[in-house]
């Protein structure tokens, strides 16, 4: 079915994180363990899929000249409702990522889907791909912040693999992101092509 | 035997990289065992560790992961940057601390972009940069000089750079007076990594690189130069910036500027070039140390400007013979 | 439907009318989740002030706040106080600080850090009981609270002298705060405090 391959294009042929290399802050920045990044990763999903739905649904009315400006402000409202939202019933969750959802607006990422996929499709197609890119977004962020969080503090999802003291602290701070991303990218651009 | 065709000149000056490799390596020797001589069994165990781990991974990479026909093993660049990462580690260091840091200065700093001469950064800086943020606690803690048969559990005491950056701190300029003495920090008598001690070892092994035509003055003069002037005006200024020739003895300076910054990789190649790239690093350097987070800057000021190198090669290109100025 | 044409007419009407949409709904949402969130953030500082002062029950009294952004709670068993400091390893670090009547510190709570993990970051345990810097049960009036290496009682935290000076001198700065309030007031407490 075509829905399905709209899903399957964007966790694997077009993986934001690991091939389209699309919404950079939030991956380097959210990623410092597993929990974070799946965490973020969903918010993004929930952003998406909606912002995808409403754009598919009124790209007729927008006329070209305007498209950017009207998609930032439907994208923004959603990020600032999501970001109440959390603020008042998972409010540990907001403790953690309260400071990165403000940066959902500026992901490339939905506002990217919104211009290449949703002004040009209809809103079931929409939906999938929000659904599809989401995961996607939501796998890379949650492998990264494993490896780092692994490599860092010797735990992935807080369960200890080995003891903290031998983890190397840099993969929790910004450059060990860097060199993480870096080597998974690598890693997973060999087994494509393999 | 068939006949070689090439362009002139044909005259080869018997330069290569294993000379140049093995000959940095004779000039690290004299440092070597004055930190043998300082750290007695701790030294010993930890440079023979780097230099076998980075030995090693290099052999295993090249041979395993980019399946390469010849092997670089034997041209001495491994070698070396296993001394000089072992030069930048405390000789407390417990031994998988170390082989992390050479699977890094050689796994990440130089195989990942293509081996010997394809490195942006020292892979050696590399390595110790790693290791100083992933376990700050154990890479800042040096121990006293003189416990010959100590090894991790050597006692550790401030060194000369923590004490100035104190100083600096409380705004009190005593605290200063517990520095050791010049004569003892040029012998090399201080805490600190196993290559920051003794300063007269160093130049000795400058000097004879500098007569070996390994390297050329500029690198090192433009630093350590730099590092003179700059401090010199901040101790006129405020005595609790501490005497210029103890600034210039302690820490890795010496280190850094003569080994370190001059690696052929990563610095500038036209002689304005290295001026410019010097006098930053030893600006760099004094910034860092009195008012940074971490009280030796040497390292983060050469991986600084070692990022700047290409865009120095860009701009301070030589002038071609017979090329007219516009 | 046929996509609208890019006319000044269109473009304005329909960019006024999606502000007016999304502004609406904002404005619907926010409504919602006041309420609840206020109850979230009242119950957490609640929680932290119980805490820091190792009580399950209390009364607080109206916040009181200082000049320099410090916030006393006074509660019935002692004083949370709220003190931060800009000048931490990450930025700015926030400590809510628990006094009993006496001046005694009865515990304290890291609110807001960019400290590093593994680092500054375990300012939240190394000082509390049973930590190597362990400040609980101890009156700053009586011990100099600054880090061992400027002279003060306190072991700073392995290789994070810089956090350790920024949570000590919010802790010195929520105390000054203390004996302000009670010179202010109360100056029978300010006497007990002279006579240690």
């Amino acid at each position: 079915m075509n829905n399905i391959k709209v899903l399957l294009n964007g966790i694997i042929k077009e993986n934001p994180t690991f091939v389209l290399l699309l919404g950079m802050c939030p991956t380097l920045g959210t990623t410092s363990s597993a929990l974070n990044g799946m965490s973020m990763g969903l918010a993004t999903m929930a952003v998406l899929i909606f912002s995808n739905l409403i754009i598919s649904l009124i790209k007729n009315l927008i006329p070209d000249m305007v498209r950017i400006p009207s998609f930032i402000v439907v994208i923004a409202s959603l990020v600032t409702i999501l970001q109440m939202v959390m603020q008042a019933y998972l409010p540990d969750l907001y403790a953690t990522l309260g400071l990165f959802i403000p940066l959902i607006v500026v992901n490339c990422i939905i506002l990217g889907r919104a211009e290449a996929f949703a002004a040009k499709n209809g809103p079931i197609a929409s939906i999938f791909d929000g659904i599809g890119m989401g995961l996607g977004f939501t796998l890379g962020l949650t492998l990264l912040g494993a490896t780092r969080e692994l490599l860092g503090t010797g735990c992935i999802f807080s369960f200890t693999v080995f003891p903290e003291e031998y983890g190397a602290l840099v993969f929790v701070l910004a450059p060990g992101a860097f060199i993480a991303l870096g080597y998974l990218i690598a890693i997973i651009n060999k087994l494509r092509k393999a | 035997m068939k006949p070689i065709i090439s362009l002139s000149p044909h005259v080869h000056g018997g330069d290569s990289v294993q000379r140049n490799m093995y000959g940095v390596c004779m000039a690290l020797l004299p440092a070597l065992a004055a930190s043998l001589w300082f750290f007695g069994l701790g030294a010993a165990i930890v440079m023979a560790t780097s230099v076998a781990s980075c030995v090693c991974f290099e052999w295993a990479i090249s041979k395993f992961i980019l399946k390469r026909e010849r092997l670089t093993i034997t041209d001495g660049s491994a070698v070396l940057t296993g001394l000089l990462l072992g030069f930048n580690l405390p000789s407390n260091l417990p031994l998988w601390i170390i082989i992390i840091g050479a699977l890094v200065a050689i796994g990440i700093g130089k195989m990942t972009f293509g081996g010997l001469g394809c490195n942006p950064f020292n892979p050696a800086l590399v390595g110790r940069i790693f290791l100083l943020i992933s376990f700050p606690v154990q890479m800042t803690s040096w121990p006293e000089i003189k416990q010959y048969t100590a090894y991790t559990d050597a006692t550790t005491a401030a060194t000369p750079l923590s004490l100035m950056q104190t100083a600096i701190a409380t705004g009190d300029a005593s605290v200063l007076e517990q520095l050791p003495s010049l004569e003892e920090m040029l012998l090399g008598a201080m805490g600190g990594s196993l290559g920051e001690v003794s300063a007269l070892m160093l130049l000795l092994g400058t000097v004879f690189m500098l007569w070996k035509k390994i390297i050329t003055w500029h690198i090192p003069v433009s630093i350590l130069g730099t590092v003179a002037v700059f401090s010199t005006a901040l101790h006129l200024w405020n005595p609790v910036y501490a005497h210029p020739l103890a600034v210039l003895m302690s820490g890795g300076l010496i280190l850094g500027a003569c080994f370190m910054a001059t690696d052929y990789v990563t610095s500038p190649m036209s002689h304005k070039g290295q001026l410019i790239y010097g006098v930053c690093i030893g600006l760099l350097t004094v910034v860092i140390r009195n008012w940074g987070a971490y009280p030796e800057g040497m390292s983060f000021a050469i991986f600084t400007m070692n990022a700047f190198t290409p865009l120095i090669n860009t701009y301070c290109k030589p002038k071609r013979f017979g090329e007219v100025k516009k | 439907m046929k996509k609208l044409e890019s006319t000044w007419y269109n473009m304005a009407l329909v960019l006024t009318l999606i502000a007016v949409v999304a502004g609406a709904a904002l404005g619907y949402v926010n409504e919602l989740t006041k309420g609840p969130i206020e109850q979230i953030k009242a119950q957490q500082l609640a929680d932290g002030i119980k805490k820091v002062l190792n009580a399950q029950e209390l009364k607080v009294e109206e916040p009181q706040t200082m000049e320099d952004g410090t916030v006393l709670y006074q509660t019935d068993k002692g004083t949370a106080i709220k003190a931060s400091d800009p000048n931490a390893f990450g930025g700015t670090l926030t400590v809510l600080v628990g006094f009993d009547v006496k001046g005694v510190i009865q515990g304290y709570q890291v609110l807001e850090t960019s400290e590093t993990p593994g680092l500054g970051a375990k300012a939240d345990t190394w000082f509390q009981t049973g930590g190597k810097g362990c400040i609980v049960g101890v009156n700053p009036a009586e011990k100099n609270l600054t880090v061992k290496k400027d002279g003060g009682e306190v072991d700073a935290i392995t290789a994070s002298t810089i956090t350790s000076r920024a949570f000590l001198r919010c802790v010195n700065k929520a105390y000054a705060a203390l004996a302000g309030k009670y010179t202010d007031a109360d100056s029978g407490a300010t006497k007990q405090n002279d006579n240690k």
